[in-house]
């Protein structure tokens, strides 16, 4: 409701609806469903029309997808048992740090490398950086250390082939973890237009798709019936 | 959103299969109670079945044991028991499961069949490492608990083809358990019996090769899902004459699905081959996601590891060695990838599901690059999900709904 009236609609004037999303399957009101991985892929996809790799940093999990010319998925994958590396971790992190989570990517650039953190574990992590709080390391340099781990779960995922474009929440708002990882891949990474909002377009350009099969089929309709 | 209306269809021999199942459980249960005469021996899913049939032993699995604390999901209450007693949480949860069910002195066939209040007590235990070394440490932990003999076969590892030299290390192995058994079952080797339970197995395993097979129809008549349930007398009852005829009556009932075009999923639409262990916790959901999705699991390397088309009563131990020692899960890497091409090709398979199994590295073919070259070489998707056999703990409900669902979304662009 919110949403139709930010967009001042009503309720009839929206044709179809596409939930993507973890509560995807709750959302009553839609008429079809589709995984985030398909959404991002295919909202990258409209902006980039060649082979690419989609990076997708979320708030609980990560997703590597790599699409052909035509937006067909060949592969992808998502973070292995547990939600290291996501934006979740940062949270926590940022928690743990007493600093706002507006505040991480200014500090971050303050760092010239940062900090190695060795743990997988987002509560050894903890640990960790009280450590090496407790050894005189800089805020910045353990904030940056936070983002080269985040990097450092996405590398391990799978290889970036073609051109890479980045998506989700935490590039929207820290944009250094994409310099960080091309920087450490070697490869240009792009930030796509609206990052964070990139599944919902997604989710929209599918509702749109099948708006158009609809339209189709009806015309063929009642040219047959002619 | 509407709902689909779930066509799940029952097998009919499944009424036969739980009164062969029943009648198992309750005989052996009979013998450990002195109600019967006979003698127990427990043994690993691919150990030397047929040679303790020969000496007339009743066989408990611990690893059927094991599927079933997975499948009621008992195994959640009993691994932590294991764990705390020093099974570390990374090795084979079907061990943790057992061996912290024994403890707290718990079995999920007391509530399936009322008056069994344990396993049957064994009076020799037998092993065989093909698969890996945890049975090992799994059967030796209960010879010291039930003061029992334990006997087994170490076989050599990862072979890219099985040789002679191979052959004969396992055919020695084998014969060095007779003096053991023979003590234990108070009962001289016979080869003619063991010819017949080799004749026996052989026969029950050509016939579970045949149903799996009926898979390869389209669509299907039946799911990886259906095999996990049906394959209990392949692997429990197998040097008998019941699961002989028990298989010919599902045979024909698949048959006659072929015949008149029944799905086993309505609407047929994609073929998948699921790599690794089942994950028995959640076999139902899963059917169920992977029915809601129009897919079908048609095949498995799991379902196929009890087919021993090398068994020959003629040659009893040297065929039996070549069985034990050719598994699947026993081979090269390069052997495997060969496998599963062909699989793929006779199962025309749109997809393949890759379980990493947490605390079964050694049925897990994920883990050296095996989808990504399946993928350059087939052009086939592949899924890697990340769960366990039986440790619901390694097992994301949600992680495992979008990584299937994105799955499917992906071979349906590509169909």
């Amino acid at each position: 409701m919110e949403a139709l009236k930010l967009a001042g609609l009503q309720r009839e004037d929206v044709g179809s609806v596409v939930a993507t999303g973890f509560g995807r399957r709750s959302v009553s009101f839609a008429g079809s469903i589709k995984t985030e991985i398909s959404c991002h892929s295919t909202g990258c996809h409209y902006y980039y029309p060649e082979e690419i790799t989609v990076i997708d940093i979320g708030g609980q999990d990560n997703k590597v997808v790599k699409l052909n010319a035509s937006g067909r998925k060949t592969s992808f994958k998502m973070n292995r048992k547990c939600a290291a590396g996501t934006g979740a971790f940062l949270e926590e992190m940022a928690y743990k740090l007493d600093v706002p989570m507006s505040e991480l990517e200014g500090l971050a650039r303050k760092s010239a490398t940062g900090t190695e953190l060795g743990s997988f574990c987002t509560v050894f992590t903890a640990t960790e950086v009280l450590d090496r709080i407790r050894g005189g390391e800089q805020l910045e340099d353990i904030i940056r250390g936070l983002f080269n781990s985040v990097a450092k779960r996405i590398l391990e995922m799978d290889r970036l082939t073609g051109r890479v474009i980045i998506s989700g929440g935490v590039v929207a708002h820290n944009p250094i973890v994409a310099e960080i990882i091309s920087e450490r891949a070697g490869v240009n990474v792009e930030i796509a237009p609206h990052p964070q909002e990139m599944g919902a377009f997604g989710a929209a350009l599918y509702a749109a798709e099948s708006q158009t099969i609809q339209h189709q089929e009806d015309n063929q309709l009642s040219v047959a019936r002619r | 959103m509407s709902e689909k209306k779930l066509l799940r269809k029952r097998i009919e021999a499944s009424k036969q299969l739980n009164d062969l199942m029943r009648d198992y459980f309750y005989r052996m249960d009979r013998v450990s109670k002195g109600e019967e005469e006979g003698k127990i021996a427990w043994c690993t899913s691919v150990g030397p079945a047929e040679l303790l049939s020969a000496f007339g032993f009743q066989i408990h699995y611990p690893e059927n044991h094991g599927a079933m604390l997975g499948s009621t999901r008992l195994a959640m209450e009993y691994i932590p028991v294991a764990n705390a007693m020093g099974y570390s949480p990374e090795i084979c949860s079907y061990l943790t499961s057992d061996v912290g069910s024994y403890l707290k002195g718990e079995t999920p066939l007391s509530k399936a069949y009322p008056g069994i209040e344990s396993v049957p007590r064994p009076d020799v235990l037998a092993y065989n490492t093909n698969q890996c070394r945890d049975v090992r440490e799994w059967l030796e932990y209960y010879a010291k608990e039930f003061d029992v003999p334990v006997v087994g076969i170490n076989p050599p590892h990862g072979m890219a083809e099985v040789l002679p030299g191979h052959i004969d290390d396992v055919v020695q192995q084998l014969k060095d358990l007779i003096p053991t058994l023979e003590k234990a079952s108070g009962e001289t080797f016979d080869i003619d019996r063991f010819r017949e339970s080799m004749r026996l197995s052989r026969e029950c395993s050509e016939l579970w090769g045949d149903v799996l097979g009926l898979a390869q129809n389209v669509p299907s008549p039946w799911t990886f899902f259906d095999g996990c349930i049906h394959m209990g007398p392949a692997v429990c009852l197998r040097a008998t004459q019941e699961p002989i005829d028990y298989y010919r009556a599902l045979k024909e009932e698949l048959e006659q699905r072929v015949a008149d075009g029944v799905a086993a999923v309505e609407g047929e639409h994609l073929r998948i081959y699921w790599e690794g262990m089942p994950i028995w916790g959640k076999l139902r959901a899963l059917s169920e996601q992977f029915s809601e999705l129009n897919a079908c699991v048609v095949v498995s390397t799991y379902c196929n590891s009890w087919i021993f088309s090398a068994f020959d009563e003629t040659r009893p131990f040297e065929s039996m060695a070549q069985a034990y020692t050719e598994l699947f899960i026993n081979r090269s890497e390069p052997h495997k990838q060969t496998h599963m091409e062909r699989m793929v090709r006779e199962y025309k398979v749109d997809g393949i599901v890759f379980h990493d199994a947490k605390t079964c590295p050694n049925n897990s073919n994920s883990r050296y690059g095996m989808p990504q070259r399946l993928e350059e070489e087939l052009g086939i998707p592949t899924l890697v999900i990340d769960a366990d056999l039986n440790d619901l703990r390694m097992y994301s409900e949600e992680t495992t709904r979008t990584n299937i669902e994105a799955f499917i979304e992906q071979l349906e662009e590509n169909k």
